[in-house]
This record gives structure tokens, sequence and C-alpha cells, in this order.
């Protein structure tokens, strides 16, 4: 099988002892880092990525696999031992999870996580290492009308189905959208935006954007509004497990895994949509559902498990075609394109080894976790209690030296400042940031790609829907536009009938929709209602 | 459910119609600026480098008006919770402010003065600035960090931070 020897020749790379050395320590930073409040995994991935430069590409990736799934780890550890969820992400992890420490069993809470996570991430990286050359096999096939069209979706996708308001969510991508306009243009030469200042020429390195947006935008708004009385880290011994606890557990795994996987692929994927899935199947189809909201191991194997497998899944169109989903792959695709490696269909034939040795280490990687977090949960649990202005000075201080670090220029931090600025306001403001991060990623893709079109089609607007599977996203992207227009009219025509064409402008301008309610309902049990548009 | 708001909240609804105007700016600059793009028609290039800026300026400046809209008519963006992050109380400038100067201070000192000594000013300032008043733990600690990390980046990465007052020192 194909497959299953290049994967083999991945795990022979992966195992050198160096390589598994880098992921030992990827694993450890990651896991250490992603369990510090107020960083997330894309922060995480941000943070890192300096430490990685000096590593020829294929061990800087090995450590980025175990980066990754440390930090997503190291997410769900806080938010079953603090009061608060951190990323979206481990929000419903948080419901069960920290209702169970707090009656005691943290251990049993870390254990179903940790080994939810390991379930989870094993399977979900095997379907990668079966669907990535499918996808990639069909994705040759696919011309630039189609990558266009691809990436038009994966990005409206974003804006319109994840996050409570979409108008913010297309704010958000229009300031991420112009700052990828910064620089050079590619075709002509033309400076865009570049104010004539010469360091704007070559654009804004997106590690220094994302580092500003995740890390200094996050410090400065912690700090505007630091907790006085800090929380209460539940003590925690080493995770374990009882027999009832594993019978209770494994069912909501594999299902957490078959949410989680498919969402995560998924260009508007993610995993806030599986997690609540899984908790919600976990709670309907659990034998004690009395035991929900009173810490129901069930609520955090599963969510637990989809969170991991969505992780797994990310990895599938970010390898294959090039398309990250979610914040932490736009982070690794703006990584492999300083390592001057474009992720896409080409990239299995052209970096091959890279590729198979990632993907064996990111089952290294998940292995590793098992083995190392089981142990190692109490000392993580003592990260927790690290003051907080060291904390975020902390953060600061490495946000910094991670900015200046890619060109040495004092510039690049003022550049590091305004973006955090930004990413203060839009905290502040309720504009979601993958939006943005996304729109700065994709933006010069999406313009190339668009360009190529309209060359090869000698600029016939027709050229864009030359391809089959194009026409097909064009109806997708359609339908999610319009989703909340349709879910509008189906719900006012259950009353009573009305004109069909008026709704147009208010459902456009409607700042909260149905789609975006159940992904964040789980938050804020009372959290006001203001459907302004609705009226 | 656009019940009139009170004029409480519409007051503090209000600061967001500077979010609005901010997109609108943005907007603005853009389509300015690919305004001035000169660029002939070429047959290799139907789309040229001015077309996805005035899409870019459309979307951001429509996003501003029906923001502004959106916030006259009450509507308000969520701040973002966290595990750190209290909303109860409002923005503490008294904390952001001095955090800001810390990290403008390292902007200035870094080239001249050298990673070490701007690296150190940072993190103590920044720590101050949150709160912390262990000024000697926070210096040595700080300095720690900066000295370790000058050395980890130039010996195990190898790229050269600025070493500045230093130079000859390390």
């Amino acid at each position: 099988m194909d497959v299953f020897s290049s994967l083999m020749d991945g795990f022979a790379t992966a195992l050198t002892p160096m390589n598994f050395l880098y992921a030992v320590i990827g694993v450890l930073l990651g896991t250490a880092v992603g369990v510090l409040p107020g960083l997330g995994p894309a922060m995480t991935v941000a943070l890192l990525l300096p430490v990685t430069y000096a590593l020829e590409p294929t061990s800087a990736f090995i450590m980025f696999a175990g980066i990754y799934y440390g930090g997503m780890y190291g997410g769900s550890t806080t938010s079953i031992l603090l009061n608060t969820p951190g990323e979206s992400s481990s929000v419903v992890t948080a419901i069960e999870g920290n209702k169970m420490a707090k009656a005691g069993r943290a251990a049993q809470a870390l254990a179903t996580a940790a080994i939810g996570s390991f379930v989870a991430g094993t399977i979900g990286t095997a379907l990668l290492a079966v669907c990535a050359p499918i996808v990639v096999k069909f994705a040759v096939s696919l011309g630039s009308p189609s990558y266009f069209a691809i990436m038009v979706l994966a990005l409206l996708a974003v804006t319109a189905v994840l996050g409570s308001s979409r108008l913010r969510g297309f704010a958000a991508l229009g300031l991420g959208l112009a700052i990828g306009l910064v620089g050079i243009d590619s075709v002509t030469g033309q400076r865009r935006l570049t104010f004539g200042q010469p360091l704007l020429a070559d654009g804004l390195d997106i590690v220094v954007v994302a580092v500003a947006i995740f890390a200094v935008g996050e410090a400065l708004w912690v700090a505007a509004h630091l907790r006085r009385n800090p929380l209460q880290v539940i003590p925690v011994g080493r995770p374990w497990m009882g027999k009832k606890d594993w019978k209770r557990s494994w069912k909501p795994w594999l299902r957490g895994t078959a949410f989680g996987f498919p969402f995560g692929a998924l260009p508007a994927g993610g995993a806030e949509i599986p997690t609540f899935l899984s908790y919600v199947t976990e709670k309907r189809l659990s034998k004690h559902p009395e035991e929900f909201g009173h810490g129901a191991i069930e609520g955090v194997a599963g969510p637990e498990a989809a969170n991991n497998a969505a992780a797994a899944g990310t990895m599938t169109p970010l390898l294959a075609l090039g398309l990250p989903t979610n914040a932490t792959a736009a982070v690794m695709l703006a990584a492999f394109t300083s390592y001057g490696i474009q992720p896409g269909p080409q990239l299995f034939a052209s970096q091959g080894p890279l590729v198979w040795a990632l993907i064996a280490s990111l089952f290294i990687g998940n292995f590793l976790l098992l083995l190392i977090n089981l142990p190692l949960a109490p000392l993580w649990a003592k990260l927790l209690q690290l003051p907080r202005p060291y904390l975020y000075a902390g953060i600061l201080f490495f946000a910094t030296l991670g900015a200046y670090s890619v060109n040495l220029q004092a510039f690049d931090l003022v550049i590091l400042l305004a973006l955090g600025a930004l990413g203060f306001m839009m905290r502040r403001f309720g504009l979601p940031v993958l939006p943005l991060i996304l729109g700065v990623i994709l933006g010069p893709r999406i313009e190339g790609q668009l360009r190529k079109t309209l060359q090869l089609s000698a600029g016939d607007p027709a050229g864009l829907w030359s391809e089959p599977i194009a026409v097909g996203i064009y109806i997708l992207i359609a339908l999610i536009l319009l989703w909340p227009l349709l879910f509008k009219l189906y719900r006012r025509n259950r009353p009573a009938a009305t004109p069909a064409g008026i709704p147009v402008t208010s459902g456009s301008s409607a700042p909260r929709d149905a789609t975006g309610s159940h992904s964040h309902s789980s938050r804020s049990g009372g959290e006001p209602s203001d459907g302004d548009g609705d009226g | 459910m656009s019940s009139s708001p009170t004029l409480a909240s519409r007051l503090k609804g209000r600061s967001e119609l500077g979010v609005a105007l901010l997109l609108g700016a943005a907007g603005v600059l853009v389509l300015v600026d690919a305004i001035a793009l000169v660029t002939p028609y070429s047959q290799s290039d139907p789309v040229g480098p001015k077309t996805l800026p005035y899409l870019v300026a459309g979307l951001l400046i429509v996003c501003a008006i029906m923001l502004a809209v959106n916030v006259l008519r009450g509507g308000q963006g969520e701040a973002e919770g966290g595990e750190d992050v209290d909303l109860t109380h409002p923005a503490d400038w008294k904390t952001v402010l001095p955090l800001v100067g810390a990290f403008v201070a390292n902007i200035l000192l870094i080239d001249w003065a050298g990673w070490v000594i701007s690296g150190t000013v940072l993190f103590w300032g920044s720590a101050w600035a949150l709160g912390s008043r262990h000024y000697i733990r926070d210096g040595i600690i700080a300095l720690a960090l900066s000295v370790l990390t000058f050395y980890g980046f130039y010996l195990g990465l190898g790229i050269p931070l600025p070493a500045g007052l230093l130079e000859g020192v390390l």
C-alpha cells in the first residue's frame, strides 16, 4: 500500500534520535505555553515560531507537530482547572470539566481529556493520512478558477458561519485583506499601501501580524481588565480513571472523533461547532443525564475528543490544498511559506518525505502527549499559578523577541504595537480575530488565483466559472450567505405569510443571526439577545 | 427587537462608532491608494493590481456604514472574555498606558542600547505596570531573561540580537 509505505518512511525520518528529541521538546513547549492562561494554540505556535528558525524544515515541522497538539491539550487543562475557558474550542470542555474538578474529580477529568485526545488524535491523524492523498489526487485536477472559488469559500465561511456577528466578521475580514495588500504587487511591481516607506515594500510579515494580533492584543486587553482576585486553581494529582470512567468515556471519545474530524476538515470548520454538537449528543445519549451540569465525564470525553479530531482534520485541507481553516493552521501556513514550502497538491509530490515525516510526527506527538502529560499534570497545574504580572510581561517580552528576530528591525516592533492596538480594539468591540488572520494570509493568494484565472480566459469573467467544481462552490457560497435570510423567511412564514422581497436589507444588516447563536449560547447563558435586525 | 434603548446604553455604545470610523478611514485609504496606482492595461494581466484594492475598499466602507447604523440602532459587539479577564470593571488605562510605555521604550532602545538592556526595561516595566511591586526580584528575572534569550538566540539559533551599548561585554 502506497500510503502505508510512505508513512513508514515518515516514521523512519521522524524517529531518528535528533528528530525525536525535537518532537519531545515541541510537545513540552507546546503544552507548557498552551497551559498558560491567555495563550491559545494559535498564539503558542506563533510565539514559538522563531525557535524553529534555526532548524532544517523537516526537524522544524516535527517540532511543530508537537507544539500543535501540545498547545491543544494545554488549553483543555487550563479550562478544566480554572473557572473560565480560554479559547473558544475548550468552552464546552470547561462546562463539565470544571464542575468535575470542583467535585474532586479533576484527576478523572484530565485523564479522560488526555486519553480522549490521544484516541481522537490518533484516529484523526490516521484519517488524515488516508484522506490527504485522496484530496490531493482530486486537487491536482483543479485549476485556478476552482482554487479561487475554494479560497473565497474558506474566507466567507469562516466569516459568516463562526462568531456571533456577521457584520463584525466581515469588518475584520476587510481589515485583514487590507493588511494583506501592503507591499509590492508581485505581478506589476506596483507599491500598494506602502506610503513611500521602503520597509513596507516587502509587505507585513505574517509572523509579526499574528504575534501582534494574538499575543500583544491579548496582553493589552487582559491588562485593561485584569482580574483583581485571581481565579482558584483546583489542585490535582496524577490523572487516572476507574473502570466505570473508562466504560463511560470510550463511546463519547469515538463519537466526538466522528464529529470533530469532518468539521475540522471543512472550510468553516474549527472546533467550536463539533465540540458543541458532541456535548449535546452525549447529553442526549447519556444514561446519567442528571449529572450533566454537575460534572458528567461524558461531557468532557466527547468534546475533548472532538476538539483534537478537529485539530487533525484541519491538517487535511492545509496540507492537501494549502488552505488554512483556523488560526493555528493559518500560522502554520505562514511557517511553511517562510521555509519556502508551498502547501498544496504539489507538496506531496515535491516534498513527499517532509509531509510524511510531519504526519508521522503527528502520531508521535500524540503518543508523547499521553506519555508526558499524565505524569506531568500536577506540574502543568502549577504553571497556572504563575503571577499574572510575570505571565503577561513575559508574553510581551517573547512577542517582541519573536517579531524582532524575524528581520532584526525596530520598525517591525512599531507595527507590532500598532497591530497590537488593533487587536485590543477588536477584542473590546467583538470583532473576531480569525477572519482578519485568514484575510491577511489568503488575500494575496486569492488575488493570485483570480489573476491567473482571468489571464487564462484572456480577461473574460466567464473564466471564473469555467470549472464545474467552481460552479458548485459558488452555489455553496450563495447558500451560506443567504442562510440567515432563508432561516428568517422560514420563521417569518410560520406565523403569517409575508412578502419575500422585503427582508433583504434587514437580513444582511442583522448583527446576530441564528447561525451564530448555537456556537455561542454555551458561552454565557444569560446573554442579552439584541437581534435588532429582526424588527 | 428594536426596543428604544435608554440614553445610558446609547452613550455606552457610542464608542463603537470609532470602530466604524476606523473601518471607513481604512476603506478610503485603500481606495485612494488604489486610484493612485498607474498601470497600463496589459493583456497578460487583465485583473491588474487595482481590482482587489477596490473590492477591499468597498467591503470596508460598506462595513463601516453598516456598523455605524447598527451601533446607532443599539447593536453592540460582545467584548471578549478569558481566564484572566474580568469584564465587570471598566478598562483600566492606568495599567495599559504604562504597559504601552514600556513597549515604546523597548522600541526606542533596542537598536541603540541593545536587546539585553531594552528587553530588561520591557519586562521590568511591563511587570511593574501590571502591578508587581517586587522591584529587585523583577529586575533579576528581567535581566536573566534578556541575557538568556540573547545568548540562546545567538548560540542556539544563530540570530544575532543587537548588543548595543554592551557590545564587547557580551
